[in-house]
């Protein structure tokens, strides 16, 4: 394939990286006072990415050798990644110009993260994924410390660095081990050198691999950072952290599990569903004792990670759509999650996370907590809202290939979740009215709250037969 | 399709439970009398048309609208009573918080609303899993009801209802996923009709029944329900009681006696073991119980009981007398908890002990309240009667143990309620503001005097409720028969006469 040809295929990375770089010189010779014409500017981007998706770069198979590419799989996950980044980049610029750190560099930032998830999720080769993770990753430590004055976001930037460098470590080791007892770093390539079977050597491998990977998307045994950098990270950047690199995450994770290591599910679906059950079990549990709301969510990520990572487990197109299915919804619900927390201001306009707070806000706000209502049950998956949908998807893809007892374990711990969701729901509608929050001054953020919530609402079902095919589409392409 | 009426009663409640979100107090209060009421004109219309000896469902729906699983609606005989039973009750249960409740009128009246087309929807669905949210949704406003309109412990009440009830849920849904791949179909009559292997059976059997014993509630699982009925306000009782207690006993129904029939019959003695403890156990505890709403919650377990032995005695009168008792308790309980209402609203206190006497003051109440007592003690003539003689019957044909057993329950039954009501309506009038109280409002008159002309049409003429269940209760006779387990009581009278269509009738 030429390389014109190729560089057609990466059509929404080109546009991403060019209008960074020119919106980087408006930034730097326009200055602060024009951050929120950049970000609308990176909103057009995304947009712009979003409708090349149409052409070649949607479904145009591979190019530069097999490095990158640009199949149904990785359009669906662009999708996702451009719409969570899109959002987390429209809702920034109201918060930090109430604290007075409005700066025009953290649309670029994201947009520089989001071309680094769009590799990650095209990626053929283990050094396309790895240089796609680290852009994403590098992009991410200065995102989590962008608050630099503020103690906790230094804090978390600096943690988030340390460990995501350990891990980065962690996954360049499996890597080098792989290509070391199969002599290749294609995806395909591996993929034929494993069917003979798999070396110790190699088992080695895939097992760092799984850890590197099992650290982005925060699975249980590697989540230790989450609550933290979710806390200590402003709340736009923590509704990004929570929707947008997760996706591209999983997907990435996908990809290697199917499409390198095809042959060794059996291998490797002991490690995806140790984590899944441990992800699921510990951030039901140890969400109870949140206080801080943000910690909580953290919590809820780690938990809807684990149950994401049940269809990963099943190894079939089926459960591939299912989980594909879930990151659809859960970033719908997350970033909805996320809006509402932006909502939560003292009246002196600075962000208040308790979730005391939270009291008898059905009172005093009764549309928000209608909204935050609808979202805590959809995180905790109890039908009629949306959220019961990819839980429905993932276990029927685990019952399809007999782990039915493993279904039954993995949708009892969802009663543990369900606890600490109700508690949000108790608190703010069986409580005493606490403080008044600020009032909204947003219609933007209001209109993306009723956009999410009616997603995630029972009308949500209406988009089941689009967003099936489209995810089924996206799984065939792995297999 | 003809008009699809199921849905528009599906629709109705739903929309209103929109609107008042939007609307003020007393205009919430009117839209959802309204509402409740256009939804009691259908179901009395779907009565009406219903074609008894007709197909076997009726008023079907299918619509394939979300790619997995269908829009399906339709009713069989047993449905069309429980849906009857519901829109009857709703109408009443918003009456019944007409003055008494002041607290966020709005949201409650929108809730309730969504109660009612969540309820409508169980019994109506068709298709597996259309049925399986329908029927988990109803714990999101259930637990909003307890929880914001309810007693001191309503928070405790509120989580235990909704964490004990998921966790039985959760588990019958692994088995749905594993039975629509294994039938190939989400259809439940479909369902109905096939095969499973004997041994998946038991285990599919076991996922549905931690789902149904708990909402049923089945001891040693119904704890939730005392809290549940005890913090919940009047017209969540009634609900409660009258309605949603009935899904666990349609469940075992419509799922696990013709999808499991095998399995049924082997696990037969789980079911009636635990039935038999509970109907002694809880009557025993409902004998010395202090607070009026908890004694009709534990004598719900009871009469539970009854239902379970019915239907798992596997024979005709056992069966009609399950459905008989459903359809009876959710009248009498939900009449006794309005009653307690009535006098909880003058007086702010469940206790038993501070009334006393109401009989010389409130002539009209007592009335009223001894029909309903009488109703659950099972009294001949009203509807208790004809649901827990034949149930025992069933049982009696299955095993003279289990009957033996059961019919202590009646006696313990009449101990417990006649006591109640000794001690409320009988004895002298001394406290002064028990005295003070006044009779009957209008308002309580509309609402006690249906269920009660309701429980004296059951007791007197049950045959109107019994034939439109007949035809499906056959059907159900059909699929059990090859697994019926014998019975130990070889009563002749059956070889004399066998059995035919009008048997059960005549029976009483």
């Amino acid at each position: 394939m030429s390389i014109t040809a190729s560089l057609a295929l990466t059509m929404p990375e080109m546009i991403l990286s060019l209008g960074a770089m020119a919106l980087l010189m408006v930034a730097a010779f326009g200055g602060d006072g024009l951050t929120r014409a950049i970000s609308w500017g990176a909103v057009a981007l995304f947009a712009a990415a979003g409708l090349s998706l149409l052409g070649p770069a949607g479904n145009g198979g591979s190019g530069f050798e097999g490095l990158y590419l640009a199949d149904s799989f990785a359009a669906f996950a662009k999708i996702l990644i451009y719409i969570a980044a899109a959002v987390s980049v429209i809702i920034a610029p109201g918060f930090f110009a109430r604290s007075g750190q409005l700066r025009a560099e953290y649309p670029i930032l994201i947009l520089l993260s989001a071309v680094g998830m769009g590799m990650m999720v095209s990626a053929g080769d283990m050094l396309s994924l790895y240089v796609g993770l680290e852009l994403q990753s590098l992009s991410a430590y200065v995102l989590a410390s962008f608050m630099r004055r503020d103690m906790r976001s230094a804090e978390a930037g600096l943690k988030y660095f340390v460990l995501g460098a350990l891990a980065s470590g962690i996954l360049l080791y499996g890597i080098s081990l792989l290509y070391g007892f199969t002599g290749t770093t294609l995806f395909s390539g591996i993929a034929r050198s494993l069917e003979t079977g798999i070396s110790t050597g190699e088992l080695f491998g895939i097992v760092f691999i799984f850890a590197g990977l099992a650290f982005k998307i925060s699975a249980v045994p590697f989540h230790m950072w989450t609550p933290d950098v979710y806390e200590g990270a402003p709340t736009p950047v923590t509704a990004f952290f929570a929707s947008a690199p997760k996706v591209a995450g999983m997907a990435l994770l996908m990809r290697v599990a199917v499409m390198a290591m095809g042959s060794g599910t059996d291998s490797w679906r002991q490690i995806v569903v140790f984590a899944a059950l441990a992800s699921t079990i510990l951030g039901g549990v140890a969400a109870i004792g949140q206080s801080n709301i943000k910690r909580l969510l953290a919590y809820s990520s780690i938990n809807n990670v684990g149950f994401a990572l049940f269809g990963l487990a099943a190894g079939t197109a089926e459960g591939v759509a299912a989980t594909m299915t879930y990151m659809a919804v859960y970033v719908a619900m997350t970033l909805g999650s996320f809006l509402c927390v932006l909502q939560m201001r003292g009246a002196d306009g600075q962000p208040v996370e308790t979730i005391a707070s939270l009291s008898g806000l059905s009172r005093t706000r009764p549309a928000l907590a209608a909204a935050l209502a609808i979202f805590m049950f959809s995180l905790a998956g109890i039908p009629p809202l949306f959220g019961f949908w990819p839980k429905f998807l993932v276990f029927d893809a685990l019952v399809a290939i007999g782990l039915w007892p493993l279904a039954m374990i993995g949708i009892a711990t969802s009663v543990i979740g369900a606890f600490y969701y109700l508690k949000i729901v108790k608190t703010m509608y069986f409580d005493e009215p606490a403080e008044a929050y600020a009032a909204a001054d947003s219609k933007l953020e209001g209109g993306l709250i009723t956009l999410s919530a009616l997603f995630v609402s029972p009308l949500g079902y209406f988009a089941i037969p689009l967003l099936g095919a489209a995810s089924m589409a996206a799984a065939r392409a792995l297999f | 399709m003809s008009f699809p009426i199921l849905s528009l009663m599906v629709a109705i409640p739903t929309i209103a439970a929109a609107v008042c979100l939007f609307s003020g107090a007393q205009a919430a209060r009117v839209i959802a009398l309204a509402a409740t009421l256009i939804n009691l004109v259908l179901g009395i219309m779907l009565w009406t048309h219903y074609e008894i000896g007709g197909p076997q469902w009726q008023f079907t729906e299918h619509l394939d609208l979300f790619g997995r699983f269908a829009w399906a609606l339709g009713i069989d005989g047993i449905a069309l009573l429980l849906i009857v039973l519901s829109v009857f009750l709703m109408p009443i249960c918003i009456g019944a918080s007409w003055v008494a409740l002041e607290k966020r009128v709005p949201e409650y009246m929108a809730a309730f609303l969504l109660m009612e087309t969540l309820m409508i929807g169980v019994f109506s669905a068709q298709d597996l899993f259309l049925f399986y949210i329908f029927f988990e949704a109803g714990l999101i406003p259930m637990y909003l009801i307890i929880g914001i309109w309810g007693g001191a412990e309503r928070i405790y009440a509120s989580y235990k209802f909704f964490l004990y009830t998921l966790l039985g849920s959760v588990v019958m849904l692994i088995a749905m996923l594993w039975m629509a791949q294994a039938a190939g179909s989400t259809d439940i009559p479909t369902l109905m009709a096939y095969d499973f292997p004997v041994k998946a059976q038991t285990w599919l059997f076991l996922a549905f029944f931690a789902s149904f014993a708990v909402k049923m509630p089945m001891w040693p699982v119904h704890t939730w329900l005392p809290d549940a009925h005890v913090q919940a306000p009047t017209a969540g009782s009634v609900i409660l009681a009258g309605v949603l207690l009935k899904m666990g006993g349609y469940g075992f129904i419509r799922f696990s006696l013709p999808m499991f029939p095998e399995a049924s019959a082997q696990l037969m003695w789980l079911v009636m073991g635990l039935s038999m403890i509970a109907v002694v156990v809880t009557s025993l505890i409902a004998l010395v119980q202090n607070d009026m709403k908890k004694l009709i919650a534990y004598s719900s377990v009871a009469h539970m009981a009854f239902v379970t032995i019915g239907l798992f005695a596997f024979n005709r009168q056992g069966i009609e007398g399950a459905l008989m008792v459903m359809l009876s308790h959710g009248l009498v309980s939900g009449a006794l908890f309005l009653c307690v209402g009535v006098i909880y609203d003058r007086l702010h206190t469940r206790e038993i002990a501070r009334y006393g006497g109401l009989a010389t003051n409130m002539p009209y109440y007592a009335l009223f309240f001894l029909l309903f007592t009488m109703g659950s003690v099972g009294l001949p003539g009203t509807s208790g009667f004809v649901g827990e003689f034949l149930s025992l019957v069933g049982a009696y044909h299955a095993s003279s143990w289990v009957a033996f057993v059961a019919t202590t329950g009646i006696i313990l039954g009449a101990a417990y309620m006649l006591y109640l009501y000794r001690r409320v309506a009988y004895g002298p009038l001394t406290k002064e503001d028990v005295a003070a109280m006044p009779d009957l409002s209008l308002r309580e008159w509309a609402l006690l005097a249906p269920i009660a002309a309701a429980v004296l049409w059951m007791g007197v003429y049950p045959e109107s409720f019994l034939a439109p269940m007949r035809g499906d209760v056959g059907a159900l006779m059909a699929r059990l028969a090859h697994a019926a387990p014998a019975g130990d009581a070889h009563v002749t009278i059956d070889r004399a006469a066998p059995p035919t269509a009008h048997a059960s009738g005549e029976a009483h």
